[in-house]
């Protein structure tokens, strides 16, 4: 056991050591032809996720966009709720453009929350896309009309049940918006991924709940046509200055914070407040990205970069990508830099107030 | 509209690439589908949905080879078969188990489609119906079948059943995140284990090491002729069992969130429980065979209600399913909710692709098995390395780290000693399966229903006592009553003798300190994570009760008594080798895998196992090393996976396949 133990740690240094050496020798090349290659794709999760499903969208179409037309294949490194994964692609260098990262807000928030398990940094990384997504809060047709009758002092004494997968994961920008909100809601821990939490809902168990965009257009739309759901707000979307307006996928669902200003019991200012948009930020608008490993030069980048700018400037990318990735911005360059350093940077008072309340009302301590 | 040629042609395809994966143990439908994937985008739907409805129907078909030839269990769905398949294949009569495993397999599959076809269009407020009180009892009852395989020591099979609960509890908490006999510093505990890597342990690594030892073939008898029509005689003979465990593996399938892992375990328990003459059930009866191979096909179609009706997988290979059907065509296929309403169609071509590629399926398995079945006949020194590889690699899959090979070479140890002592392992493996829905199923259904009970004691009630719940729970209770009944008289293993005292008390000792650990454990869970700890507390208070009586029973029972079952006593005669020097083999592996990598290892262990264990020229091992090490390159290239590295791989760059 020991033994092991020694090895995987000397080996790791010796992986950094050997592999900088290659990647500088490399690093000369120019340009990135990666004809007859296989890119390797990791993600963090495991292939039931939302960012399976976003990897394997994007994946066929990197293989016709990038130079040499490699073969693209998605390999799946579940744990530690994603945290192993990012963990393992931490100790990768950069090596010959073959080896790619997709992360997603769950990486990200444990990073942010400081979570003892995290050995990664993502300044260390290269990002070539960043994707949006948003959120969409909906309720059982009975409590909605309550809510539309009577405002939100009508339900604020229903005992809501939520069916979550940690308050420490994405489920915390919900949680903290309706604790915002003065509702009562009872989070049930333990569910596999979002589907589960919409089918407790649609078993008439839970009595509020979330999905991303996309599964909302998927699984809850049809919901809404049947009249058993009804959605009641979105997180809203981030505009060019950084402030939250409506979502573009939703453009008639008020945003949480047009809800927040109405309720007596909530304000759009504060720690509190101030927190969950620090937190929206970086789960929300920047949710999944794609990384090259700390070491990539510049021209790998670039071709990263082109290829995925090439995907999105498809002629047919927004009618394929309706359905599955929803109207949101599909960032490339300068843009995707941008989302980055918004969605990996909280300010100090929202990490601790956040750590602070998911210990008070969670129990959850991070250490 | 699914008969025409290119459909069928693509099912085909799917149906035989299904085949070339599904024979080796562990891998099943989820590295093949992966490997479908890529070309799924823009494909013609229907051609699309052929190729991988054709890989996904066979697999739990073409996993029974292993688990009858080798008793290694080729898949999660057919582990039960494993209790009857394998004794069966020991008696020459391989050939006659396998046709009547794909006859049952054949009949499930399309029972299970023609009842889908009308059932599809009222699952969905059926299904919904089941909430999670109804899923507890419904994993309280997958569990009471420990009182049928429990052995011929009742409260032993309830030990191993609470092991394997609390071995399915190491990792991280599902409601509170809190860890159990694991830390941050242990990852890979973290995590906990999966099913592959302790089902193989748990039956594969066992026979592999007890068949060595006794280093002859798995069948001493030549294959009978002719067996295949026998197979289908017998099915036939038992043709109305095939449709009630059809109609469970169906059932079982449909609820979403239990998945197929104990279907199974549930059709073998009802077949048992049906049958008249119990006396020959684990050691080769046909029925026991016939029963989970009825349930496991129909499984599939009923895992189809799930996924495509919720867009909620009902398994691994589902998921991916789902992720492959997005691909298809313009994206126009929306798994879920909407697509009884929009893609009806495609939800038929769906069910009755299933259909038709399980008859194409069962024809390849039978005419194949009769050659296949040969195999038993094989010196079983020459056939273990080679299985040995395969289930590695097969472990190795789950994680892709090292750990996975000492976690199945740990866990197979402890298999090793359950079946030298006559501890039910189906009882652990029920245990370690439903470990997690147990719990979890627990935890949520006490904390609605005590939101339910705030609201009122009537609301409360109405949600714990729903109909449903009540009439599993009264067929929980008549299932226990009569399993415990009769469990003396079904050995799910087979009759062993008994020895001395001494070493299955070293092994009770060591077992009751393992859950007394896990105890310790659970109970420095703080507070706030409480519903962390009241699981594996509970459980392992009842494994520590049953483990006082039994220490109490060994205390004043004569050595002659079941408790004492040592099947190293029995054996003695037939082993030609000794336990450990059989395991040192393995270990070697193990270790020099950690030093140079899996390949290298490999290479060195096939070439030295076949020239001194079995004995043959340095020339024989020389060219069955580089058969075996040229085999699963190809299988990895072709998958697209790596193999382990070791310390040598950390200090030089090694290309594929030694990296």
């Amino acid at each position: 056991m020991r033994l092991t133990k020694h090895t995987i740690g000397a080996s790791s240094i010796a992986l950094a050591t050997g592999l900088v050496m290659a990647g500088v020798a490399q690093a000369d090349d120019n340009g990135l032809d990666l004809a007859g290659e296989t890119v390797e794709w990791i993600i963090p999760f495991s292939e039931t996720g939302g960012s399976a499903r976003w990897a394997n969208f994007y994946a066929p179409l990197l293989n016709e966009a990038l130079p040499g037309n490699p073969t693209v294949v998605v390999t799946f490194m579940p744990g530690a709720g994603s945290t192993r994964g990012a963990n393992h692609f931490q100790g990768l260098e950069y090596e010959d453009g073959t080896t790619i990262f997709g992360s997603s807000g769950s990486t990200q928030f444990p990073y942010l929350l400081d979570d003892p398990r995290v050995r990664y940094e993502y300044g260390d990384w290269n990002v070539v896309l960043a994707s949006g997504t948003g959120g969409v809060v909906y309720l059982p047709a009975d409590l909605a009309e309550e809510l539309a009758s009577g405002g939100i002092d009508a339900i604020a004494d229903e005992n809501f049940i939520y069916g979550s997968q940690g308050a420490t994961r994405l489920d915390l920008v919900p949680l903290l918006a309706w604790e915002l909100l003065g509702l009562n809601v009872e989070p049930v821990f333990g569910i596999e991924g979002r589907g589960d939490g919409r089918l407790m809902f649609e078993r008439g168990e839970a009595n509020i709940d979330y999905q991303t965009s996309s599964s909302f257009l998927s699984g809850v739309t049809p919901l809404v046509e049947a009249g058993t759901a009804v959605p009641w707000f979105t997180f809203g979307s981030l505009d060019d200055q950084g402030n939250i307006v409506r979502d573009p996928t939703f453009p008639d669902l008020p945003t949480f914070t047009e809800v927040c200003a109405a309720a007596a019991a909530c304000a759009t200012s504060g720690t509190a407040y101030d927190a969950w948009v620090a937190f929206f930020t970086a789960g929300f608008p920047a949710q999944k990205m794609v990384f090259l490993p700390a070491g990539a030069p510049q021209e790998a980048i670039d071709t990263y970069s082109a290829a995925f700018e090439a995907i999105t400037q498809r002629e047919d990318f927004e009618e394929i990508s309706l359905t599955r990735l929803g109207v949101y911005p599909q960032m490339t360059g300068a843009a995707a830099e941008a989302a980055l350093a918004t969605a990996t940077v909280v300010p100090d008072e929202a990490r601790t107030f956040v750590i602070d309340w998911l210990a008070d009302r969670y129990g959850v301590v991070l250490q | 509209m699914i008969l025409a040629p290119s459909v069928l042609g693509f099912l085909v395809l799917g149906v035989v690439m299904g085949l070339c994966v599904g024979v080796f143990p562990g891998l099943g439908g989820i590295a093949g589908l992966s490997l479908l994937l890529p070309f799924m985008f823009g494909m013609e739907p229907l051609l699309g949905l052929a190729l991988m409805v054709g890989m996904v129907a066979v697999v739990p078909t073409s996993d029974t080879f292993a688990s009858v030839l080798m008793g290694i269990p080729g898949s999660s769905a057919s582990q039960a078969t494993v209790l009857d398949g394998f004794p069966l294949a020991k008696k020459g009569q391989a050939a006659r188990a396998l046709s009547a495993a794909f006859s049952a397999s054949l009949f499930g599959g399309i029972l299970g489609a023609a009842f889908l076809t009308f059932f599809i269009l009222a699952a969905r407020p059926i299904v919904l119906l089941f909430q999670t009180p109804e899923l507890l009892m419904v994993t309280i009852f997958g569990l009471s079948m420990v009182g049928i395989l429990a052995g011929r020591v009742a409260i032993k099979g309830i030990v191993a059943a609470g092991l394997g609960l609390l071995v399915g509890t190491i990792g991280e908490g599902a409601s509170a995140g809190a860890l159990r006999m694991s830390t941050f510093d242990t990852p890979y505990l973290m995590d906990g284990f999966k099913l592959v890597i302790v089902g193989l342990a748990i039956f594969a690594v066992p026979e592999i090491v007890a068949l060595l030892r006794q280093d002859r073939a798995i069948s001493d008898r030549q294959a009978l002729g002719g067996g295949w029509l026998a197979g289908i005689k017998s099915w036939w003979q038992n043709k109305w069992l095939s449709v009630r465990c059809s109609l469970i593996g169906v059932a079982v399938g449909v609820i979403p969130g239990l998945g197929g892992s104990v279907v199974d375990w549930i059709a073998y328990g009802h077949t048992v429980q049906t049958s008249k003459d119990k006396s020959k059930f684990g050691s080769g009866d046909i029925r026991g065979v016939i029963g989970p191979e009825s349930s496991n096909n129909a499984k599939e179609g009923g895992g189809l209600v799930p996924t495509l009706l919720f867009g909620i997988p009902g398994s691994g290979s589902m998921a991916i399913f789902i992720s492959g059907v997005a691909l298809l065509g313009t994206g126009q296929i929306e798994v879920g909710p909407s697509m009884i309403n929009n893609n009806l169609n495609f939800t038929y071509a769906i069910v009755w692709l299933l259909a038709v590629a399980n008859v194409f399926g069962t024809l390849i398995c039978i005419l194949a098995s009769g050659g296949i079945a040969r195999l038993t006949n094989i010196r079983f020194a020459l056939l273990a390395p080679f299985l040995f590889m395969i289930i590695s690699f097969a472990a190795f899959q789950s994680r892709q780290s090292l750990w996975d090979l000492v976690a199945l070479f740990g866990i197979g140890f402890l298999g090793i000693m359950m079946r030298r002592f006559d501890w039910s392992r189906p009882a652990f493996l029920i245990g370690f399966v439903l470990a997690a829905p147990a719990e979890r199923y627990t935890n949520q259904a006490f904390q609605i229903a005590s939101s339910r009970f705030r609201q009122g004691m009537e609301q409360g009630l109405d949600y714990v006592f729903s109909p449903i719940v009540i009439v599993l729970i009264i067929v929980t209770i008549v299932s226990v009553f009569f399993g415990l009944r009769q469990a003396k008289n079904i050995q799910a293993e087979g009759n062993v003798n008994s020895g001395g005292k001494r070493a299955p008390l070293i092994f009770l000792l060591a077992v009751t300190a393992y859950i007394g650990l896990a105890y310790w454990n659970a109970s420095l869970i703080p507070d706030f994570a409480r519903m962390d700890r009241i699981f594996p507390i509970f459980v392992a208070t009842v494994s520590l009760v049953g483990c006082a009586i039994l220490l109490i029973q060994m205390r004043f029972k004569p050595e002659s008594h079941p408790l004492f079952a040592d099947r190293e006593i029995e054996e003695a005669e037939i082993n030609t080798y000794g336990l450990w020097s059989t395991l040192a083999w393995f270990a070697a592996l193990l270790i020099a895998t950690s030093l140079v990598g899996f390949i290298l290892a490999l290479a060195v262990f096939l070439l030295l196992f076949i020239r001194f264990r079995a004995q043959k020229s340095w020339a024989f091992a020389g060219i069955y090393t580089a058969a075996g090490i040229a085999f699963i390159c190809s299988m990895a290239a072709a998958l697209n996976r790596d193999f382990p590295p070791g310390l040598l791989q950390t200090l030089v760059e090694l290309p594929w396949p030694l990296t």
